[in-house]
């Protein structure tokens, strides 16, 4: 209330003030503004997992490590220090809608760059500067950021080899 | 008067033998084709041609850097004859400077062919456009070649219209100015030298040896056009040329060539021994790279001409020989053609500044531009030469073309 | 009728002769360049304007209303012209993560696109991607632009993107003879397409095979031309004129990243302003090893290259 009438104060008395320029449009006064990137890239209608992740449809909860039979897709392809790791080494076992650090502390799957920074420290580092990873948008204004899922698919994150776009036509076989 | 020197001129250029006739019917059908040639490459573009990003100057600029050459040799034949005031070259000096005005025309006009929008030629001149002085070195090139012709034309307008009168040219207005057009020669072909090698991008043109070289090349092949020449006019006009005169020129074209010769072994030694990466446009001229070895044949064959040519000039006996030293004419010119022209431009260019090696060969189009200016510059040289000669000879003068008016001595008495 | 027509024995030629020899050729000349004059520029308006930045404000608003007018009658849109200048306190930078490039070329037909360049005869692409081997690390000399695979990267090879490194001394604005390349302060090198003349001395002087000509004609498809231009940047070019890399000024002015930046699916490229500390560029800059090609030549380039891992 009070702020609302201290602006309508202000705006009076420079209303009331001899010829004043009409604002312009100023860029925002953060810098640079991330703003965060659309959803992460989860399967349609798979969110929440805790639809099927809960006691009455999935009976009593097995933290041991196993073939699946539902996720079996991701099972086949997961290629992440499989050796040591598996599904319930970043998913929480107890709340599948979020995942977990090491310490246990719950992590949801907007923030997933904070699950990965844990052992990819540089890179997280590095994708907190901007050097690494993507952004668009505004150089020098709102920026929007993309989360280290949009690129790498976390079951089996290295890139595979694309096919590129044609080499350029040889000067010699370009004639009219 | 000025109709009757019209007139005049006119009846001398239209009248001749067969040859002549021959001549300048052969000349002005090479001009139709460039210009045939040139309409087609105005209307598609300078892709007609087969330059392209990674061999961005090629033919064109390559002959144009030759007759800059060529136009700056003439002041060879100037320097002795007026400044030293030696008869025997005195009166062939000013053929040199009638053919340093066709090669800067040849020159200006390959400029023009090569450029991709020539509609725009006012963009360089003062005033009119905006010439980028003083670091531009091209802007520097169009503004040097143009004052070495408008010297040249004025000293040969003067010499010639004076002789027309039957009068000596007035040594105030002609010493000076070609003592100006001594520096005015080695400028033109040192500028020209200065905007290959003032490019950092280019290695194979960086190199600081490169306007010497230029100059010494220069001085070997352009004065061997003119020998040739001296000897087609003193048989065909009786033009008093003497042999004196032929062979100073020959011995001094001698020392030049010696001088070409070192400065390529030199530059030669720095590329092969310090081998750096450098050697390779060094590499593609003489040995190619890889499969690419267009160049490889004209490499040696123009070193192989160069070479025999030296020995010719060197030896007196064999420079005494007119045959031999006829052949040891074209043998320069030849060799200084692909060292100006291929050697030069192409091996610069090959491989790119990104390593890539395309292999340029002129198209027809190309030829048949180049053919048409080389047809404007020997056609106006054959044209200036026909009418200087008569004059010189005074054949042809005033007092030929109206005796009462302007007797010769009625014009030396109002001279003194 | 012609004073100066002989009748005497010389054949054909009598006529066309009549003429001073240097005088008939002088003529001659300038009939071929008068024809060239108006045939190849029907623009009188065009042949006597004064170099870009002689011209006042107005004139430049004149000749982007006109341009604006003439592009959108040609490719059937409404193209906007822009003429934004330099934003104060800027100086772009550009930095490529070599660690990332997958040689994808995603960068390059992106630009094709955004910057509206001639699609065939002449095809230009500002980009050229190289293949080196990594056995050998960069050798420019021994690199490939015209690699053809089924996938990318290929095994033992790695990519390195090159275009217009934007000086901070530039070899091709000190050559050009008539000024129509000049670096900005923004620092971006730009090119007045009416005032280029064709010479390709810049080309010659770019050691970054950086700059590209108009051999020809530029076919530019209506449908794929994209409206919105700058009037330094990717408007439609004429024949006979060089281009090159402007940093998507038409973008980068209005704060944007540029075309090659937002495409690239690996993340390799960074853009953003060098005097602003928190642009990734700086902080590419600070926390990795840059560095520049061809430093020996001394251009200072505002490119450069890194290694994030």
């Amino acid at each position: 209330m009070f702020w609302m009438a201290l602006a309508m104060t202000l705006s009076g008395a420079v209303a009331q003030g001899t010829h004043v320029p009409p604002p312009q449009a100023v860029k925002p006064p953060v810098k640079h503004q991330l703003v965060e990137a659309k959803a992460p890239p989860l399967t349609d209608g798979i969110f929440p997992c805790t639809q099927c992740h809960n006691e009455k449809v999935n009976g009593k909860l097995n933290t041991t490590r196993r073939e699946l039979q539902f996720h079996d897709d991701i099972q086949a392809e997961f290629h992440h220090d499989s050796e040591n790791r598996w599904c319930l080494d970043c998913h929480d076992a107890k709340n599948r809608d979020v995942l977990h650090l090491t310490s246990g502390a719950p992590v949801t799957f907007t923030e997933s760059y904070k699950l990965c920074g844990q052992c990819h420290g540089d890179k997280y580092r590095d994708w907190k500067r901007g050097v690494h990873g993507k952004r668009i948008g505004q150089w020098n204004g709102e920026k929007t950021y993309l989360l280290c899922v949009h690129c790498h698919n976390p079951h089996s994150p290295r890139f595979k080899p694309i096919k590129p776009l044609p080499p350029p036509i040889r000067p010699s076989e370009m004639k009219r | 008067m000025a109709i009757s020197f019209l007139r005049g001129s006119a009846r001398i250029i239209a009248s001749g033998d067969r040859a002549y006739k021959i001549w300048v019917g052969a000349l002005l059908t090479l001009i139709a084709v460039g210009l045939f040639a040139y309409s087609f490459q105005l209307r598609q573009g300078l892709i007609a041609t087969n330059m392209r990003d990674q061999v961005s100057w090629a033919f064109y600029v390559g002959n144009f850097t030759f007759l800059v050459g060529i136009a700056a040799a003439a002041v060879m034949l100037v320097i002795p004859a007026y400044v030293y005031d030696w008869g025997p070259i005195k009166e062939v000096a000013i053929l040199g400077e009638l053919l340093a005005i066709s090669a800067i025309i040849m020159c200006l006009l390959f400029v023009l062919v090569d450029m991709g929008r020539p509609d725009r030629f006012l963009h360089i001149m003062p005033m009119l456009g905006s010439p980028n002085f003083p670091v531009s070195i091209m802007a520097w090139d169009a503004l040097v070649l143009n004052v070495y012709l408008a010297v040249n034309l004025t000293v040969v307008g003067h010499i010639l219209f004076k002789g027309f009168y039957g009068k000596d040219y007035n040594k105030k207005i002609v010493i000076p100015l070609v003592l100006f057009s001594i520096p005015m020669a080695v400028s033109i072909h040192t500028v020209t030298a200065f905007l290959y090698n003032g490019m950092s991008s280019r290695p194979y043109w960086n190199s600081a040896i490169l306007a010497p070289r230029f100059i010494a090349s220069a001085f070997c092949s352009g004065p061997a056009v003119l020998l040739v020449l001296f000897q087609v006019l003193r048989k065909r006009t009786g033009l008093p040329i003497k042999d004196e005169a032929i062979q100073k020129v020959a011995e001094l074209m001698a020392y030049t060539m010696f001088l070409n010769l070192f400065l390529l072994g030199a530059e030669l030694f720095k590329e092969y021994y310090s081998a750096t990466e450098h050697l390779l446009y060094t590499q593609y001229f003489w040995s190619g790279i890889g499969p690419h070895k267009a160049l490889v044949p004209y490499a040696w064959g123009g070193l192989l001409a160069t070479i025999i040519a030296f020995f010719i000039f060197l030896v007196p006996k064999w420079r005494r020989n007119m045959t031999l030293l006829n052949i040891g004419c074209g043998l320069i010119y030849f060799g200084v053609y692909i060292e100006k022209g291929m050697g030069l431009v192409m091996p610069g260019m090959t491989p790119d500044t990104l390593g890539e090696i395309y292999e340029y060969r002129p198209t027809f189009v190309e030829w048949g531009v180049t053919a048409g200016i080389y047809g404007i510059g020997f056609l106006v040289f054959t044209l200036l030469v026909k009418l200087a000669v008569p004059i010189m000879s005074g054949h042809f003068s005033a007092a030929h073309i109206d005796p009462v008016i302007t007797a010769p001595d009625e014009l030396e008495a109002e001279a003194h | 009728m012609n004073p100066m027509t002989t009748s005497n024995n010389s054949g054909g030629c009598g006529g066309s002769e009549a003429v001073d020899p240097g005088r008939r050729d002088v003529l001659k000349f300038l009939a071929v360049g008068a024809t060239m004059a108006t045939g190849a520029a029907c623009d009188l308006e065009g042949f006597f304007r004064k170099s870009f930045r002689e011209l006042s404000p107005a004139d430049v608003r004149r000749m982007v209303t006109g341009w604006e007018r003439k592009y959108s009658r040609k490719y059937g849109k409404a193209v906007t012209v822009s003429e934004a200048g330099p934003i104060d306190g800027v100086k772009f930078g550009y930095g490529l993560d070599l660690s990332r490039c997958v040689g994808c070329r995603r960068c390059v037909y992106a630009c094709v696109e955004e910057n509206n360049q001639s699609r065939k005869e002449p095809q230009i692409q500002w980009i050229r991607v190289l293949e080196m081997d990594k056995a050998h690390g960069i050798d420019i000399n021994h690199s490939d632009i015209y690699y053809d695979a089924a996938e990318v990267p290929r095994p033992g090879k790695f990519y390195m993107p090159v275009q217009c490194q934007q000086c901070d001394d530039p070899p091709c604005v000190k050559t050009c003879p008539v000024g129509a390349t000049w670096k900005e302060k923004d620092g971006i090198v730009v090119i007045d397409y009416d005032w280029c003349i064709g010479c390709r001395c810049c080309m010659s002087a770019c050691p970054y095979g950086a700059r590209h000509f108009n051999w020809a004609e530029p076919s530019l498809p209506a449908q794929e031309m994209n409206p919105k231009t700058h009037v330094l940047g990717n408007r439609p070019r004429p024949k006979g004129v060089v281009e090159k890399c402007t940093f998507c000024i038409q973008r980068t002015r209005e704060g944007q990243y540029p075309a090659c930046v937002e495409i690239c699916p690996v993340g390799a490229r960074k853009f953003g302003n060098l005097l602003d500390p928190e642009s990734e560029i700086r902080q590419a800059m600070d926390n990795k090893r840059v560095f520049i090609l061809k430093e020996e030549l001394a251009t200072h380039p505002s490119f450069f290259y890194f290694y994030a891992t």
